[in-house]
Order: structure tokens, then C-alpha cells, then sequence
């Protein structure tokens, strides 16, 4: 009888453990992403594994990239301090479900915006950071000067569970032409496949042929032809059903941007306050109460633009001075002729 | 009525906490799936997959449905297990035996060899063959013809495909031998068991084996021709071969890891196999006059093989599970084409990963209730 009592009491205590943890999952319904991220005084963040220009750690696992800068912006605006961000590297395969499973809070991965992935499994898309197009990377002495030169046959290397997969088939397929796609999950393996000749061509979005060119053994052997196949815009995500974080990721995003466009930089922030244009004040929280519709203070804006910078900034620093891709092209301001368009902030 | 509580209870108690369980996980996975707004359900794997596979046992492309993705993701699994399978197979038996060799060099080699692949890590092995052996292979242009007629590259191996006339009759035939190889052995057994007279069942059966085959050839109509792979120009650096059969270079070396790795384990159950068989039962053979073969066929392996097949089941259910390490290496087996790619193209996280899951365990049971016939087929029957 002892025995039965014993094995009893084991059951119990198993039971307890279980439904400890299903009535926290059950409170997790309601959107409480801010509060946590206070109460644990980091915003989790997930970024690539190495990709130069978006999210690449250095030597001493110090992490830099436009797609690190926006976590560093939500950080800046909830937590007051810029550098207090846990990056969690992540494969294009595990993104998703680490975002969805509340591994991490913000999704700031160089991933596509596309109607499936925002609707269907359960993640929002707060906005574009980067506006992208796949293209494709070819040794320099094959002489293929363009897509149209591709013969039946071409051997093309890219990464697993990305956008990438299904352009390169529309691409092929409405040409009539036969390839043989080589997928592999990691971005450094696809690099190391290209570069021993097991393809004839490596293809993803050009901004990552432009960084990955970087990891080859002779990068100047290369060349990224001039077609883009495909609309990429990359932008951070979050999980839906939150909607203050999601908002507050989206600002920190459009902050950064209108910072740009009102010339409001990290260096000229503080004395922006006394400026005479109203939108520039309410960019820097001296004027208007733009914060507490998120719940947080007037200087959340003021922080971003202070810690981080604004996106030019940003851009300078991470991708035209590391000389991944100097011209902006199409992700300049659209005063200025590119498509950079946020809704204002007042 | 004390004793019946104390029997009972516990069983019930443990068949009420299994099923809470995964009542449990179930109604957890679904509230949170609710929550973070995403749907349940099999509809998508009859939409379009819209991607594309590397290579395909089956007519495949991307306006095909995520069912028969999923299909070819489990031929391309069952392709390089089967093929492991057969040369772990023949590999382990090989280096079992020569373990017991009484010649120090060939016992010692076998040792090291077990020793050697068995205590590296498998997918360290499939790097290795993938990263750094093929890939010092040549580029297509550059390679030599192995056999005159294949050629080893970066980008696969590339053998002669076969291009058959009238196949069906020489099936046919092949089907024909077969048989008669059956009704022969049978034959010639009675005719052992009931009057003691022996004929040479082996010679015959390549005999018939060859000839009917042949005929099919020389009076059937059957032709059968060779193409063979040719270079062609992709622009002016890079080549590839036409014609022909190109097996992918990541196939290769999953082939080779895997097998190579599992051979160890298999010869290690050979060896305990027949070192099983106790000494005495060979010496009473040799001594009612049978020949050295005849004690290892009559003898030594029925009894060997009762010991070798249990174990050696459970390296074949390894394999197959191992083959999974494929996507690291861009094979596109089940897991890199089915629970990789559809997978992220979907999100249908928690569907995908149960059919992977059934799928690897339907295959495992399969091959589980294979060696099991075959291991109760020779297993003693007392009479």
C-alpha cells in the first residue's frame, strides 16, 4: 500500500507541473510582449546567421546591420537603451516558428512580405527596411552577361525555405528551362557549394549576393547580373495578435525614416527640439504626447533618433560604407526618388 | 478486494495520465494555434507546391500538388536508405568475417576499419564525404572517363542509361527464370530428402538464368542500347553531361557515409553472430564429413543467423532514420522537400512534422516486420 501512495503522490506532482504551465499559456492571450520585455529588461530579437550589411556579429559578438538597427530602435523606445537586445541567430527554416512559438518578439531577418506568410501563419508584417529583388551571382568567365543566356541544364544553388525557391521556379519554368536546383538550409553552405563549382549560379535576394560575394575565396571572380526577377520587400516581423508591440516595432521602423526625411540625425536630435517645424518636434517628443499611445514616455522617439540614428545613418553605416551596396537605388527617400514612404507621425 | 485496487490501479491510473497528456498537449497546441490565428487542417496538400526538386524517382514539378511533393520526398528517403541498406550490408558482412580471419594483417585492418568509422560522428562523416571528397573531384570538362564511359564530377556522377526495345518480354523471361530457378530447387531438394541423390543446383540456376534472358535477346526482339553521356557547353566556363543518368553527388555521399558508418555496426553483429555458434558444433560437423562449405552453409550461418538478424535490424531501422541527416548536405529527401521547403512555404508546422513522424515510424515498422518474418522463417521449430 505504501507503494501505491508513493506512486500517487508522483502522479500529482506531475499533474501540478503540467497545468503550472498550461495556465501561463493560457494567460499569454492577452498582448503582453511590452510588458514582458520590461519586466525581463531585454527585447529578444531574431537576426540571420551572418549576413553582412543586415545582420552580421563581429569577432566579439557585437552585432551590426540595418535589420539589427531596428531591434536596437525598439530597445531604444521601451527600454531607454539601445544596446540592451538579445539577438538569436536563425536559419530561413526556423524563423518563423521561433516567432511564432514567443522564442523571440521581433523577427527582423531580411524576410519577404508576401500575402501567405502575413495572412496564413499567424505573423504580421510591421513594414518594408530594405526593398529588395532576387537576382542572380555568376562566375565572371562564363561570359553570361544576362538571365537570357541560361542554357537547359544550369545548376543553381540557393537557400532552403525562402521565397527564392519559388521565383527561380516561375523564372525557369515560364522560360522553358530546365535547372537543377541545389537547396541547402544554411546560407554559408550555399556559399560553399557555388564557390567549389557544384552550381553553375547562386541566386537570392541581390543585397545578399552582394554580401555573400564578400565570403567568397576570389570575390572579384563574380558577377551579379543585372535582371531582377522578383519584388522583395524585407521588413521586420512580429507574431500577430499583439497589436501595441506591433505598432510600437512598426513607429520605431517609420521613426527612423521621417527622422531622415526632416533631417533629424543622432548628433543634431537634442537641438531639433527648439525647431520651428512642428512635425520635426513631435519626431524629437517635444511636442505632442505621441508615447502614451503605446504606453510608453514622450522621448521614445527622441531615444531612437539619439541611440540608433536615422535610417540614412543606419544605411551609411551598415551597407554603403561597408561597400556592400553604396548606391541606395530604389531605398532613398522618395523626395528623392526612391520609394521610401511613411505614413507621417502625428 | 485490497489485491484488486493493488493490481488495477496503478494501470488505470497510468493509462488515464497518458491520455490526459495528450489530451492536454492537444488542447494546448490548439488554444495557442487560436490565439496566434493560425488554421488547422490537410487541405494544403492538394494545392500547388509551386517549387521545384533537385532530383525525383517520379515525374515532379512545381505545378504539382504538396502531396506528391511529400511523395517524392519519401522515394528520394527509401531510395538512399535501400541503397545504404544493401551496402552496409554486404560491407558489414565482409569486414564481420574477416575479423575472425586467422591472417593478422586482414583481422587487424577489419578492426581498425570498425573502430575507425564507428567512433565518428555521422555527420561529420557526411561533411566530410560531401565538403571534402567530392568537391575535389573535377569539374565536368575536366574529368576522365572512368570505364571508358562515366565520368566522376563535382556535379555528380554521370553513367550510360539504358535504352530499351521491347522490355516487357525480356521481363518476362527474367520472370520465367525465376520460377523455374524455384520449381528446380524445390525438385532437387525432394530428390535429396527422399533419395539421397545430390544435383548441382547452383550451375543449373545460372544456366537458366543466363540462357532464357539470352533467347529473349535472339528470338524475342528485345534490343538494348547504351546512351551515353555527352559533354555539353552551358556558356564558356561551365559544362555538364547530356544523356544519360547523372546521379547527384549529394546522393553519393549520403550513400557512402551512411553505408560506411552502418557497416561497422553490422559487422559487428556478424562477428558476434558467429562466434555465438559454440565450437563443438563445427567440429561434429567436420567430423560426419561435411565439406568446409557445407559446415558454413548447413551449419555455422542458420545458427549465426539467428543471432546476426535481431541487432542487425536495428542498424537498417538507424539508417533509415540517419537519412534524415540528408537535408544538411542538400539531398532532397523527406525531411529537407516535405518537413523543409513545404513546410516553410506553408506553416503548416504541426501537420507537416506529424506525417514526417508517422511517415519515418511507417517505414521503421515496415522494415521491423520484414526482419521479423524473415527471423521467425529461421528461427529453430522444434518439432
Amino acid at each position: 500500500m505504501f507503494k501505491l501512495v508513493k506512486q500517487l503522490t508522483s502522479l500529482v506532482a506531475m499533474f501540478a507541473v503540467l497545468f503550472a504551465f498550461s495556465t501561463e499559456t493560457m494567460a499569454a492571450k492577452k498582448s503582453k510582449t511590452l510588458e514582458n520585455t520590461k519586466k525581463r529588461g531585454f527585447v529578444r530579437c531574431g537576426v540571420s546567421q551572418g549576413l553582412p550589411g543586415f545582420s552580421n556579429a563581429d569577432e566579439s559578438g557585437n552585432w551590426t546591420g540595418i535589420d539589427v538597427d531596428v531591434c536596437r530602435a525598439v530597445a531604444a523606445a521601451t527600454l531607454g537603451d539601445a544596446t540592451k537586445v538579445k539577438f538569436t541567430p536563425l536559419s530561413a527554416k526556423e524563423r518563423f516558428t521561433a516567432l511564432t512559438s514567443g522564442e523571440i518578439d521581433i523577427l527582423s531577418r531580411n524576410t519577404t512580405w508576401t500575402l501567405s506568410r502575413d495572412a496564413d501563419i499567424g505573423l504580421t508584417f510591421v513594414g518594408v527596411n530594405f526593398y529588395d529583388g532576387q537576382g542572380f551571382m555568376v562566375r565572371k568567365g562564363s561570359g553570361i552577361k544576362s538571365t537570357s543566356e541560361f542554357k537547359n541544364g544550369t545548376s543553381v544553388c540557393t537557400n532552403l525555405g525562402t521565397t527564392t525557391e519559388l521565383n527561380m521556379r516561375d523564372f525557369f519554368d515560364s522560360r522553358g528551362i530546365s535547372y537543377e536546383p541545389v537547396v541547402f538550409e544554411k546560407a554559408d553552405e550555399v556559399v560553399a557549394a557555388y564557390d567549389a563549382g557544384r552550381c553553375d549560379t547562386y541566386t537570392t535576394d541581390k543585397s545578399g549576393l552582394a554580401a555573400q560575394r564578400t565570403k567568397l575565396s576570389a570575390p572579384d571572380d563574380h558577377v551579379v547580373l543585372p535582371e531582377t526577377i522578383s519584388k522583395e520587400p524585407l521588413g521586420p516581423v512580429v507574431r500577430q495578435g499583439d497589436s501595441v508591440w506591433e505598432d510600437i516595432v512598426r513607429w520605431s521602423l517609420n521613426t527612423m525614416i521621417e527622422a531622415e526625411e526632416y533631417g533629424v540625425n543622432s548628433s543634431n536630435a537634442d537641438m531639433m527640439k527648439t525647431s520651428n517645424n512642428p512635425a520635426i518636434k513631435r519626431l524629437v517628443g517635444a511636442e505632442g504626447e505621441l508615447g502614451a499611445a503605446f504606453g510608453l514616455d514622450n522621448d521614445w522617439n527622441l531615444r531612437i533618433i539619439k541611440q540608433v540614428g536615422n535610417y540614412g545613418e543606419s544605411y551609411k553605416r551598415n551597407i554603403a560604407d561597408t561597400g556592400i551596396l553604396p548606391d541606395r537605388g530604389p531605398n532613398e527617400l522618395w523626395t528623392k526618388g526612391g520609394i521610401l514612404y511613411v505614413p507621417p507621425a502625428r | 478486494m485490497n489485491n484488486i485496487i493493488k493490481k488495477f490501479l496503478p494501470q488505470i491510473l497510468a493509462i488515464l495520465f497518458v491520455v490526459l497528456i495528450f489530451g492536454f498537449l492537444t488542447i494546448n497546441a490548439q488554444t495557442n494555434m487560436d490565439n496566434r490565428g493560425i488554421d488547422f487542417g490537410f487541405g494544403f496538400l492538394s494545392q500547388e507546391s509551386s517549387f521545384d526538386v533537385q532530383f525525383s524517382l517520379i515525374e515532379y514539378s512545381g505545378s504539382d500538388s504538396y502531396a506528391r511533393a511529400f511523395l517524392v520526398g519519401l522515394l528520394n528517403t527509401l531510395l538512399v536508405s535501400f541503397i545504404s541498406i544493401i551496402f552496409c550490408t554486404i560491407l558489414g558482412v565482409i569486414i564481420g568475417v574477416a575479423r575472425l580471419s586467422s591472417n593478422y594483417l586482414i583481422k587487424n585492418s577489419a578492426a581498425w576499419y570498425v573502430e575507425f568509422f564507428r567512433n565518428i560522428p555521422l555527420l561529420l562523416q557526411i561533411f566530410f564525404w560531401y565538403y571534402a571528397a567530392l568537391r575535389a573531384l573535377p569539374l565536368p570538362e575536366k574529368a576522365n572517363a572512368w570505364f571508358g564511359v562515366t565520368y566522376m564530377t563535382v556535379k555528380g556522377y554521370y553513367i550510360p542509361s539504358m535504352v530499351w526495345e521491347n522490355v516487357n518480354v525480356f521481363l518476362y523471361c527474367g520472370l520465367a527464370a525465376i520460377i523455374s530457378i524455384i520449381i528446380l530447387r524445390n525438385y532437387a531438394n525432394n530428390l535429396r530428402d527422399n533419395k539421397g541423390k545430390q544435383i548441382p543446383v547452383l550451375l543449373y540456376s545460372l544456366a537458366i538464368l543466363i540462357i532464357l534472358p539470352l533467347l529473349s535477346f535472339l528470338i524475342g526482339g528485345v534490343s538494348l542500347e547504351f546512351e551515353l553521356p555527352q559533354l555539353k557547353k552551358l556558356s564558356k566556363i561551365s559544362y555538364i553531361y547530356e544523356g544519360g543518368i547523372s546521379l547527384p553527388p549529394e546522393l553519393i555521399a549520403l550513400v557512402l557515409a551512411l553505408s560506411l558508418y552502418t557497416s561497422t555496426f553490422v559487422a559487428e553483429c556478424v562477428r558476434a553472430g558467429i562466434e555465438g555458434v559454440s565450437k563443438g558444433q563445427k567440429e561434429a560437423a567436420a567430423s560426419v564429413g561435411l565439406t568446409p562449405n557445407q559446415v558454413l552453409k548447413l551449419v555455422i550461418m542458420p545458427q549465426a543467423l539467428r543471432i546476426i538478424i535481431p541487432p542487425t535490424t536495428n542498424q537498417y531501422l538507424n539508417l533509415t532514420k540517419n537519412s534524415s541527416l540528408a537535408a544538411a548536405i542538400a539531398y532532397p529527401d523527406l525531411v529537407l522537400v516535405f518537413a523543409g521547403t513545404a513546410l516553410m512555404q506553408t506553416g503548416k508546422a504541426i501537420e507537416i512534422v506529424s506525417i514526417t513522424m508517422l511517415t519515418y515510424l511507417t517505414i521503421s515498422l515496415t522494415i521491423a516486420a520484414i526482419m521479423n518474418w524473415y527471423n521467425k522463417k529461421i528461427e529453430i521449430k522444434e518439432k
